[in-house]
């Protein structure tokens, strides 16, 4: 399997070495452990936000350091949750005195040691909040399962969270919107072909030329359903009808549409995703009031598409509209 | 008969070659049902307890496990990181200040570790996760030392005890973890955790008695 690498061992630290070179002005990369953190950091007087989980997902969740978004993130090695040493070195650098959440994605690795990682930082008398993000519909959510994955509504809500603490907000304040942005989010994805983990050096799954995998996860997992490739119409219909039905999502509501490439879909196939999503969002009487279109959540060099929908208020559309400038997304200044 | 420090230091390094041994096997069977993940990260964290050990070897038994569950915690990552760092951390409060273990405390040992993985897991026996393998070894070595086996025979009973469970994992469905995401389809595969832990008690078998 061909890949733009060196040596698979060191692919997340060279990669890391250069996000640090490119982007110098914003962020700071300690190696050891891993952490990208705001150059500015520790911002005083402030919330801070630090996210993490296994790298692969990029701009997910170090291009998303910076000013209005994350103060820090945990990359872990490819598809693995970084470890609670690295989340306490990274609360560390950014706790500016107010506090610090953790927005965590909801798999059994990352919550279990984001777990650890707040109870080290709470027993060093640093006050830690967690949130964890699970909007995936693909997932049937129950008392017996590890629950819903969380996805893209993990990019949003690190923006909408990231300015709310910007502007100086509290850390409950800026927990329980984290919370409120996942309870009005949801998801779903699919893949055209599987991904390549470096240190495997073969596909995740194998895959028929004329098959797609419905419901996929951001590591590859498998999702709802394998089905034969349709037209694009046909596939953003399979991706919306359970997002719409699952909140539900209603006529006169106000969405943030979000089409996120899983790494190997070019921006071209996006936007004729968003241009039927738009048609059945407004067929259903629903407004488009933010888009975001892009591959934010990726999964290496996946082709496929994930669809989130957040039901917006005129607060969480403010947080969205305020500035922010990390490597990964940059307005307002 | 005593287990002495230097046969814990051997469980250790043979449960790493076990590790790098069945490295590949491991990414195989986490590919059909997890993220490939779980062999590279054990063999990688146990290759960076190999470097911790020199610097502790002539400590007591705790201080030598206590720093095995510090490296995998801050090594592996996913899951196995916090989950098998807690099998070490609470084995090592058991051993805390001992050079040798009598048959009843290590069988105290491998029961504090078990309770710490359900603590900090929350699975339950039959969720198809290492407590498949985990409980019913745990269960047979307490058995058959209180039953008067010598600790060989009592970990070569709770080895075949891990292996029984870990091949029951596979008609399961997964109820914790990333395969829990599959439903259904996580049925007719051999749970990968569930397989290191009885890799786990193998090499304890080969080394301890």
């Amino acid at each position: 399997m061909k890949k733009l690498i060196n040596d698979p061992e060191n692919v997340v630290r060279e990669a890391l070495e250069g996000i640090a070179l490119a982007h110098v002005d914003q962020v700071k990369v300690a190696l050891e452990p891993f952490v990208i953190y705001r150059a500015d950091a520790p911002v005083q007087g402030k919330v801070a936000l630090v996210s993490g989980g296994g790298s692969g997902h990029e701009p997910m969740h170090g291009g998303f350091v910076g000013y209005g978004m994350l103060d820090a993130a945990c990359p872990g090695a490819v598809f693995t949750s970084p470890t609670p040493d690295q989340m306490l070195e990274a609360t560390k650098l950014v706790n500016g005195g107010q506090g610090v959440l953790h927005i965590v994605k909801n798999y059994t690795g990352d919550v279990l040691n984001f777990e650890m990682a707040a109870d080290l930082a709470r027993a060093e008398g640093i006050e830690v909040e967690a949130v964890v993000t699970n909007d995936d519909v693909a997932v049937q959510d129950s008392l017996w399962t590890a629950g819903r994955r969380g996805v893209g509504v993990t990019v949003l809500a690190e923006k909408i969270c990231g300015a709310a603490a910007q502007e100086g907000r509290s850390l409950k304040e800026v927990a329980d919107l984290c919370r409120k942005v996942n309870d009005k989010g949801r998801s779903m994805g699919m893949a055209l072909t599987s991904c390549v983990v470096p240190h495997v050096g073969k596909p995740t799954f194998d895959i028929g030329d004329d098959e797609m995998e419905i419901g996929i996860g951001i590591h590859g997992e498998p999702g709802r359903r394998r089905v034969k490739l349709a037209p694009a119409d046909e596939i953003v219909e399979m991706l919306a009808e359970p997002i719409l039905s699952d909140l539900p999502f209603k006529q006169g509501d106000s969405v943030l549409a979000f089409v996120n490439s899983m790494g190997g879909t070019p921006l071209i196939e996006l936007y004729i995703v968003y241009r039927k999503l738009h048609e059945i969002l407004t067929k259903h009487g629903i407004t488009v009031a933010r888009n975001l279109v892009g591959p934010y959540i990726t999964s290496l060099e996946m082709a496929g598409t994930s669809i989130t929908l957040l039901k917006l208020d005129d607060d969480m559309t403010k947080l969205w509209d305020a500035p922010v400038k990390t490597p990964g997304l940059r307005w307002g200044m | 008969m005593a287990i002495e420090k230097q046969q814990v230091l051997d469980w250790i390094t043979a449960y790493a070659a076990e590790l790098k041994a069945n490295r590949d096997y491991l990414i195989q069977l986490d590919a059909a049902i997890g993220d490939a993940d779980h062999g590279a990260n054990m063999d990688r964290g146990f290759q960076a307890v190999l470097t911790k050990l020199p610097p502790v070897a002539d400590k007591d038994i705790g201080t030598i496990l206590k720093t095995v569950g510090m490296t995998l915690i801050s090594t592996v990552g996913g899951a196995s990181g916090p989950l098998y760092g807690t099998v070490f951390l609470q084995a090592a409060t058991v051993a805390a200040a001992k050079d040798s273990l009598t048959e009843a405390e290590l069988v105290s040992l491998f029961d504090a570790a078990l309770k710490g993985v359900v603590a900090r897991g929350k699975a339950e026996l039959g969720d198809k996760t290492m407590i498949d393998a985990f409980a019913p070894a745990v269960a047979a070595l307490r058995a058959a030392a209180d039953g008067g086996a010598s600790v060989g025979d009592a970990l070569a009973q709770a080895t075949a005890a891990a292996e029984q469970g870990m091949q029951a994992t596979t008609p399961l469905v997964a109820r914790k973890g990333r395969a829990s995401y599959l439903g259904e389809r996580s049925a007719g595969h051999q749970d990968p955790g569930a397989t290191s832990t009885y890799l786990l008690f193998k090499s304890a078998s080969k080394t301890l008695a």
